[in-house]
C-alpha cells in the first residue's frame, strides 16, 4: 500500500524533515494564496465601482463644518421664560437639569443600556452659563424652574445645589433686570412675538423657541426690534445642527438631483401627546395660575386648566400645525434649499380624529408655489397616523430622502445619467450615495444593514464621537455667537421667512383662499 | 485525551474532505475578519445591539462599553482573522479550532435562532434553533476530534517523530 511506503521513508530519516514532510506540511499554503489574489480581486472590482460613481457624486464624507466661534470666558447670565415641555429641554441643553429627572435618566440606564440620556447629558460639554432669572405664571412650575437652575452640578435630589436663580413674577421685569444678559423664550405661540419684541428693546440676546411669531404684524416689528438694537438672535429650529442636512445642501449645490420641481415634507404623528393633549398638573388650580397674565395678546376666555396645558389646540393662543410642525419641515428645506418665502400658498384640512373642543385641524394639508425656482413644496400633515412618511427632493436626475441620514437614488429615468444605467455603473435601485452621521466612507454598495439600524433608532447623531442632542448644539451655537458678535445660524432673516411662510399657510386654511407673496412690497396678498 | 492521528488512520479521500472542511472553514472565518479589519468604521456594536435571547443583556452591556466595546471589535477583527489563517495554514491548528468554537459559540448565544424571534440583521435562510453557526461550530468540533493539522499543516514540522 501506499501508505505504508510513506511511513518506511520517515522511519529510515529519523529527526529530519523529509521533502514528503514539506509538501504535506506546506499543502494547503496555495489556499492562502488563492484568498489573497480574490481578495484584491475582489478590492479593484469595487474600486473601480466606486471611483465611477465618484465621476457621478463627487460627495465627500466628511461632516459639514459648521465653523462654530470659540467659547467666550465670561459666564453669560441667562434668563428663562417658560418652564412646560420645552422649557425644560432648553434648561437641559444649558446643562441644567431637574434632580428628579437626573435620578430617573440614572435608574433607566440602570435598567436598560440602550437608554444613555444620563451618560450623554452628564458628557454634555458645559457651556459657562449661569441661570439668572426665572419667569413662569404656574407656581410649581416656577419652583421646578428655581430648582433646576439651581443645580449646576447636575445632581440628583439628594445632591448640592448652587445659587437659586431670582423668579420674576413678570417677564417685563425679567427683561429690564440688569442681572440678566440674554434670555430664553418658551411661551405659548402668542407671546413669543411680544415678549421677544420687549427683550430686544432691552438689548438682551434672544434664543426663541418656533414659531417665531403668532401675527402678521408683530413679525415685522420684532425684526426691526432685534436690528435696531443689534442683539444676537437665534430661533429654535435645531434641525439647522443636523449634519445630514448640510450634506443634503452640498448634493443640491452640486447639481446631483437635477432639476428639482417637487419637495414633499410631512408630519405623522399618533398619540394624544403628538397631538397637544399633555397632561393637566393635578395640582393646578386658579389660585397657583396667573390667568390674567397667560391670556395676555390672546382674547379673553374664562380660566380653564385645559387651555392653560393644552394651548396648541386652540387659535386664541396656537399656530396650529403651521407654526408647530410645518415650521420645522420648511426651516429644513430653506436651510438646505433657501427656497425663501413662497409665491403663493393653498391649505386645506380639518379636524378628523381628535374632536375634544379644538379649533385647530389635526389633519392638513398645505401646498406652496415658488415660480421663480418651478419648484412646489408639498407639506402634508396628520395627528391620527404614524405611518412615516419622509422628507423627499425630486429631481429630474436624482432623488434625495432627509432624515438624520441621507441617502440619494439616481431616477430610472434620468437624462444625465442615462449611459451609466445603461453600462451598469448606477443602478437606480441601489443609492448613488448615503450618509449616516459619525461613520465615514462612501457607502452605496454594503448599506443594506445599516439602513436597517438606522431605520429601528440604532445610530445616533454624533459629533467627534460623540452622542449629542441637536438641542445642545443649537443652544451653544447662539451662545457662542453671542460672545462672537455675530449672528446665528436661524437668525432673524431665516426667521421672517419661516413666520411668514407659515402665516400665509394658516391663513390660506382659515379663509379657504389662496394667498399670495408680494416680493416687491414685501407684503402677504389675500385677495 | 485526544487521539494523536497518523495517516494509517485516514483513507486518502478522509483526509483531502478533513482538510477542505479544515480550509473552507478557515476560509470564511479569515475574510470575515480581514473585512473588518479593513473597514475603518466597522465596530460590533449593532450586531450585539441586536441581541436576543437568554443572554441578550450581557451582549447589550457589552455594546454599551464603550471600553469593554473596543476590547470586543479588537478581539472579534484578529481572532477571526489569525484563526481562519491558523485553521487554513494548518498552523497552531489546535488552539485556532478551540478559539474558533469559542468566538462562534459567542455568535450563536447572542443571535439563537429561536422560535418568534426576529432580528434586524436580515437573515438569508431560514432557521429554527439549528443555524448555519451552529454548523460551523459542529464542523470545527469535528476537526477537533479529526485533526489534521500534522498531516497536512505546518504543524507537521513541530511534530516530535516517534520512531
Amino acid at each position: 500500500m501506499a501508505k505504508d511506503k510513506n511511513m518506511e521513508k520517515e522511519v529510515t530519516r529519523p529527526g529530519n524533515i523529509s521533502r514528503r514532510d514539506v509538501i504535506k506540511g506546506l499543502s494547503t499554503i496555495p489556499f492562502i494564496g488563492a484568498f489573497a489574489a480574490a481578495w484584491f480581486r475582489k478590492g479593484s472590482v469595487e474600486k473601480q465601482l466606486k471611483e465611477k460613481l465618484l465621476e457621478v457624486v463627487n460627495l465627500t464624507s466628511e461632516p459639514v463644518d459648521l465653523a462654530l466661534p470659540a467659547q467666550g470666558s465670561k459666564t453669560l447670565r441667562l434668563g428663562i421664560i417658560g418652564f412646560g415641555i420645552r422649557g425644560r429641554h432648553l434648561m437641559r441643553a444649558t446643562g441644567h437639569a431637574e434632580p428628579t429627572w437626573i435620578d430617573e435618566a440614572k435608574a433607566a440606564a440602570l435598567e436598560n443600556p440602550l437608554n444613555t440620556s444620563y451618560e450623554d447629558f452628564m458628557n454634555q460639554e458645559n457651556l459657562n452659563v449661569e441661570i439668572s432669572g426665572i419667569c413662569d405664571i404656574f407656581d410649581i412650575y416656577a419652583e421646578e424652574a428655581i430648582l433646576t437652575g439651581s443645580n449646576v452640578h447636575r445632581q440628583g435630589k439628594d445632591g448640592k445645589m448652587g445659587k437659586a436663580p431670582r423668579r420674576y413674577l413678570n417677564y417685563k421685569e425679567m427683561m429690564a433686570s440688569p442681572e440678566i444678559d440674554a434670555v430664553i423664550i418658551a411661551a405659548p405661540d402668542h407671546w413669543h412675538a411680544t415678549m421677544a419684541i420687549e427683550a430686544a428693546r432691552m438689548g438682551k440676546h434672544i434664543y426663541l423657541e418656533k414659531p417665531m411669531t403668532w401675527t402678521v404684524p408683530e413679525t415685522y416689528e420684532l425684526v426691526k426690534a432685534v436690528k435696531e438694537n443689534h442683539i444676537v438672535f437665534q430661533l429654535g429650529h435645531q434641525g439647522r445642527q443636523t449634519e445630514s442636512y448640510g450634506k443634503a445642501k452640498e448634493a443640491i449645490q452640486k447639481n446631483i438631483l437635477g432639476k428639482i420641481t417637487l419637495v414633499e415634507v410631512c408630519t405623522n404623528r399618533n398619540d394624544p401627546n403628538g397631538a397637544w393633549v399633555y397632561p393637566i398638573h393635578e395640582k393646578a388650580t386658579r389660585q397657583n395660575i396667573d390667568w390674567m397674565q397667560f391670556i395676555g395678546p390672546a382674547p379673553y376666555h374664562d380660566f380653564s386648566l385645559e387651555r392653560f396645558f393644552r394651548w396648541r389646540c386652540w387659535w386664541d393662543y396656537s399656530t396650529g400645525l403651521n407654526g408647530d410642525l410645518l415650521t420645522h419641515e420648511y426651516d429644513c428645506v430653506n436651510q438646505i434649499m433657501g427656497i425663501g418665502i413662497p409665491d403663493s400658498v393653498v391649505a386645506s384640512g380639518g379636524i378628523y380624529f381628535f374632536k375634544d373642543g379644538r379649533t385647530v385641524p389635526d389633519v392638513q394639508n398645505v401646498v406652496m408655489e415658488f415660480q421663480d425656482r418651478d419648484l412646489t413644496l408639498l407639506y402634508s400633515a396628520s395627528l391620527a397616523s404614524d405611518r412615516q412618511r419622509g422628507k423627499v427632493i425630486m429631481g429630474h436626475d436624482a432623488n434625495m430622502e432627509i432624515s438624520d441620514r441621507l441617502i440619494i437614488h439616481a431616477d430610472p429615468r434620468s437624462t444625465a445619467y442615462q449611459d451609466k444605467i445603461e453600462n451598469g455603473t448606477i443602478d437606480p435601485l441601489i443609492p448613488i450615495y448615503s450618509f449616516t452621521p459619525g461613520k465615514k466612507g462612501i457607502d452605496g454598495i454594503a448599506s443594506a444593514t445599516e439602513q436597517y439600524f438606522a431605520s429601528r433608532g440604532l445610530l445616533y447623531t454624533y459629533r467627534q464621537g460623540k452622542r449629542v442632542d441637536t438641542t445642545f448644539l443649537h443652544m451653544r451655537e447662539w451662545i457662542n455667537c453671542i460672545h462672537a458678535g455675530i449672528q446665528p445660524s436661524c437668525n432673524i432673516d431665516q426667521g421672517f421667512e419661516e413666520a411668514i411662510t407659515a402665516h400665509m399657510a394658516t391663513i390660506a386654511l382659515r379663509e379657504g383662499k389662496k394667498i399670495y407673496w408680494d416680493r416687491e412690497k414685501r407684503e402677504i396678498v389675500a385677495p | 485525551m485526544t487521539k494523536t492521528f497518523s495517516h494509517k488512520d485516514f483513507s486518502l479521500t478522509q483526509l483531502i474532505f478533513l482538510v477542505l472542511l479544515r480550509v473552507s472553514v478557515g476560509w470564511h472565518l479569515l475574510y470575515e475578519g480581514a473585512v473588518k479589519i479593513m473597514d475603518p468604521d466597522w465596530s460590533s456594536f449593532g450586531y450585539l445591539m441586536d441581541s436576543k435571547g437568554f443572554f441578550a443583556g450581557l451582549f447589550q452591556s457589552m455594546a454599551s462599553h464603550q471600553g469593554v466595546l473596543q476590547v470586543v471589535d479588537f478581539l472579534n477583527m484578529w481572532g477571526l482573522f489569525l484563526i481562519g489563517l491558523g485553521l487554513i495554514a494548518g498552523l497552531f491548528t489546535r488552539l485556532s479550532v478551540i478559539c474558533g468554537i469559542i468566538l462562534l459559540t459567542f455568535y450563536f448565544l447572542s443571535h439563537p435562532p429561536l422560535a418568534g424571534v426576529q432580528y434586524i440583521i436580515p437573515q438569508e435562510g431560514s432557521y429554527l434553533l439549528v443555524n448555519k453557526t451552529l454548523i460551523e461550530i459542529i464542523a470545527l468540533c469535528v476537526l477537533l476530534v479529526f485533526p489534521t493539522g500534522k498531516l497536512a499543516g505546518i504543524d507537521r514540522f513541530f511534530q516530535k517523530k516517534q520512531h
